[in-house]
């Protein structure tokens, strides 16, 4: 227990360290100050304006914005649609893999484009090296810079004063991509490769098997064909982005995209670091550091509590187990591996669904039940303790509007935050980021519950099946992407039903946020007086946490008791 | 609305070159130079010829071998072209079925040994394609390997002392064994990098 404790205080301690510095400097980028980046980058961000026809000064009100992001993604879905639907007439496809199936095809361009990865597909059984290349790594950049876009919109609404300029979608889309997210990944790629994360356009190395096997077909077989790709390219942005869709079919359990303990770290980090920097670069950006440090303190008062329980849950052995003579002292393996542990599995458990990553380096589904039912709680709160990169702090600001909305019932007052009043119609647009996606996970369930094309694809009987369901159209609908994979999930039913999922949670969600920044931009600034609540102090802190906390277990726990806790308390 | 369009096309086709095409291969220039062995798949040789993948296992069911971790992968165990787990839950009876046969297996094949059995030995892995085991379920199989093979049960234990990976700072992840790399040196098969 003691090494589980320091090792989770080693990663936390990490995260928070290397998170400072970038932070200050992703303000840096956002504000136009970033000196020596804009020397390297700066003639390569202008050709790209110049080429593409962006007048780089123009502003943008809110609904050129969200029209921008909106046509944007859609022409994104529909190139990701297409190239899987031609690879076969396409070039580098080594190993020859069909055209993608259509159902198949357009829940992964809904799935790479709303940046949640969520995989239908099989990885080095469905998609082509170019499709995973062209399709999927350009999307796992633009999708992890359009969510960091509109958050750099809100924090403009946020201080901008009686205007309508909320920037220009694309060069915030050109200078996060360019400034931030390229240098990022190209380090951690490298970095990946010495550690054994395979980099190569073969499909395949053929090796010898020591002892040859018999295949189902009864003939011998004495080599072993092992997959190969570029994949250390694409899964340093999977991690950094927030998007987390493998390689390959296992993701990061396999051994080629997360080869030992030190390459594991390194990608768990990296899944946290850019959502829990952009804490530090709004505190920055508004003026007021603490603000952000409140936010990152909220976030973590329910992170750790949460990575407590399935750090402790994983390392408990199960006892339908221990009864057939296993040893009942070394936690739960099934799904893991040797490289990570019960330990390092369950922190990057709690880690991909905090923020909205979605990767796994060992099989969710196999989890204790409660090991299970903290990640799949941190998923239904709305993706917004850390996030997905910008979608989970614009989230979490909008958690804090409804706090000091809340604060401000109590005491008669009109609610501010950082001088902008917080009025009817910000609380509208507030209400819709939080009950579309919550609606889409239980009307989702409640369906998929009672038709045949949902409870027959099941992997698991009983409670089990039950919260494999739930976890999917938790995962879809907040734009996680992790599944307890059980569930077959490339049938007609349900590649349509979570693609519908994860369209509602990801632009229903963005396009309220950037109408509230577009009312807030319009707004005067009211200096703080004596009856203002501050909103960096221990009390807001608590707040913020306890609405969270409260609208979550308001919807979920009745859905979750049916679930994990049932399966739990008869798992003795 | 039609000059957005084109802007928002134009925009995605330099992004796609820029980090759908130059990206990837650029990573992959720099990696082939750098790190050709790990780029391509730690493959170990032996005489000057591969023998299997440092980080992909191997399935075992001779005495005279260490045996890996069960795996779920199909049509065949360890079966590197399609990775997959056995995603059966804690309580599903098809896990607790399929763990008892495990037993009774290491059972027969070691009657005397009475000690409670590793559990990673008797569970399947995420990949299916783990290349470890536990040093508990290495020591498990000690006196197995090392009647199989009439040798001193030192020897056995030298050979699992030299695959064996410790924690990271001491602490992070469990210290495991390297099954094929076993193997190898079990036969006196001799490793080149």
């Amino acid at each position: 227990m003691t090494s589980a404790i320091l090792e989770c205080a080693v990663f936390l301690l990490l995260v928070i360290g290397l998170a400072w510095p970038l932070g200050a400097y992703m303000a840096r980028v956002y504000t136009g100050q970033s000196k020596w980046a804009d020397r390297i980058f700066g003639p390569i961000e202008r050709l790209i304006y110049k080429v593409c026809g962006v007048q780089a000064g123009a502003q943008m009100n809110w609904k050129q914005y969200a029209g921008a992001v909106l046509v944007f993604n859609l022409l994104g879905l529909i190139v990701v649609h297409v190239l899987q639907r031609v690879q076969l007439w396409l070039p580098l496809n080594p190993a020859g893999l069909g055209n993608v199936p259509p159902e198949v095809s357009w829940n992964t361009a809904v799935s790479f484009a709303s940046n949640t990865n969520w995989q239908a597909y099989g990885g080095e059984t469905t998609l082509s090296h170019l499709t995973q290349m062209l399709a999927l790594t350009t999307q796992n950049f633009v999708s992890a810079a359009t969510g960091m876009a509109v958050l750099v919109a809100l924090i403009r609404g946020l201080t901008g004063r009686l205007t309508t300029d909320l920037g220009n979608f694309w060069v915030d889309l050109t200078r996060t991509t360019l400034h931030i997210l390229l240098p990022l990944s190209f380090i951690l790629a490298l970095l990946l490769v010495s550690q054994g994360v395979v980099q190569t356009f073969l499909a395949s190395v053929t090796v010898p098997l020591l002892e040859p096997t018999t295949g189902a077909d009864g003939k011998s077989i004495v080599e072993q064909v092992i997959a190969l790709g570029p994949a250390a390219s694409q899964v340093a942005i999977k991690q950094l982005g927030t998007n987390g869709g493998g390689f390959f079919n296992v993701n990061s359990a396999h051994p080629f995209e997360n080869p030992n303990a030190f390459a594991n770290l390194l990608e768990v980090v990296s899944i946290i670091l850019i959502p829990a920097a952009l804490c530090f670069t709004f505190g920055r950006m508004v003026g007021a550091q603490k603000q952000g440090v409140a936010l990152l303190v909220a976030m973590l008062l329910i992170f750790v509590p949460l990575l407590a329980l399935t750090v402790a849950s994983e390392n408990q052995a199960n006892p339908a187990l221990t009864a057939l003579g296993v040893d009942g002292t070394m936690g739960n393996w099934e799904g893991k591996e040797l490289r990570f542990g019960p330990t390092s599995s369950a922190i990057w458990a709690v880690t991909t669904t905090a923020a909205s990553n979605g990767s796994v380096n060992a099989m969710h589904d196999s989890f204790m039940p409660l090991g299970g039912l903290g990640p799949m709680w941190l998923m239904q709160l709305g993706e917004i303790i850390f996030g997905g990169t910008g979608s989970g702090l614009y989230g979490m600001l909008v958690y804090a509007f409804i706090a000091v909305f809340v604060a401000g019932l109590m005491v008669g007052r009109t609610p501010e935050y950082l001088g902008k009043k917080i009025e009817a119609f910000e609380m509208k647009m507030a209400s819709l980021v939080i009950l579309l996606p919550s609606a889409a996970v239980l009307i989702g369930t409640a369906i998929a519950c009672s038709i045949p094309a949902g409870t027959g694809p099941l992997g698991n009987p009983g409670a089990h099946g039950f919260s494999e369901i739930l976890y999917a159209f938790s995962s879809g609908s907040n734009n996680n992407g992790s599944a307890f994979g059980g569930l077959t999930v490339n049938g007609m039913f349900y590649t349509t039903a979570i693609g519908i999922c994860m369209l509602i949670g990801r632009y229903w969600v963005i396009v309220p946020v950037l109408a509230l920044a577009g009312s807030l931009a319009k707004k005067k600034t009211v200096p703080p007086g004596a009856g203002t609540l501050p909103t960096h102090t221990p009390l807001f802190i608590a707040l913020v946490a306890g609405t969270i906390i409260l609208v979550g277990a308001l919807t979920f726990i009745p859905a979750l008791a049916l679930g994990p806790i049932v399966e739990h308390l008869a798992l003795r | 609305m039609l000059k957005l369009t084109w802007t928002a096309l134009r925009i995605l086709i330099v992004f796609t070159l820029l980090t759908g095409l130059l990206y990837p291969l650029a990573v992959t220039g720099l990696a082939q130079v750098a790190f050709p062995t790990q780029a391509n798949g730690s493959v170990v040789n032996v005489a000057g010829k591969p023998a299997g993948s440092s980080l992909i296992g191997q399935g075992f069911t001779a005495d005279k071998y260490l045996w890996s971790r069960p795996s779920a992968t199909a049509p065949f165990a360890y079966n590197a072209a399609a990775s997959t787990g056995s995603n059966l839950g804690p309580s599903n009876p098809a896990l607790a079925d399929a763990v008892k046969a495990r037993v009774a297996t290491l059972r027969k094949a070691d009657p005397t040994n009475l000690a409670p059995v590793p559990t990673d030995l008797v569970t399947t892995s995420g990949s299916g394609l783990d290349p470890a085991i536990s040093s508990a379920a290495a020591a498990f199989q000690l006196h197995r390997i090392a009647g199989a093979r009439h040798i001193p049960a030192a020897d056995v234990e030298h050979a699992i002392t030299g695959c064996t990976q410790t924690p990271l700072l001491g602490i992070i992840g469990p210290a495991h064994v390297n099954v094929l790399c076993v193997n190898l040196a079990l036969d006196g098969k001799r490793v080149q990098p």
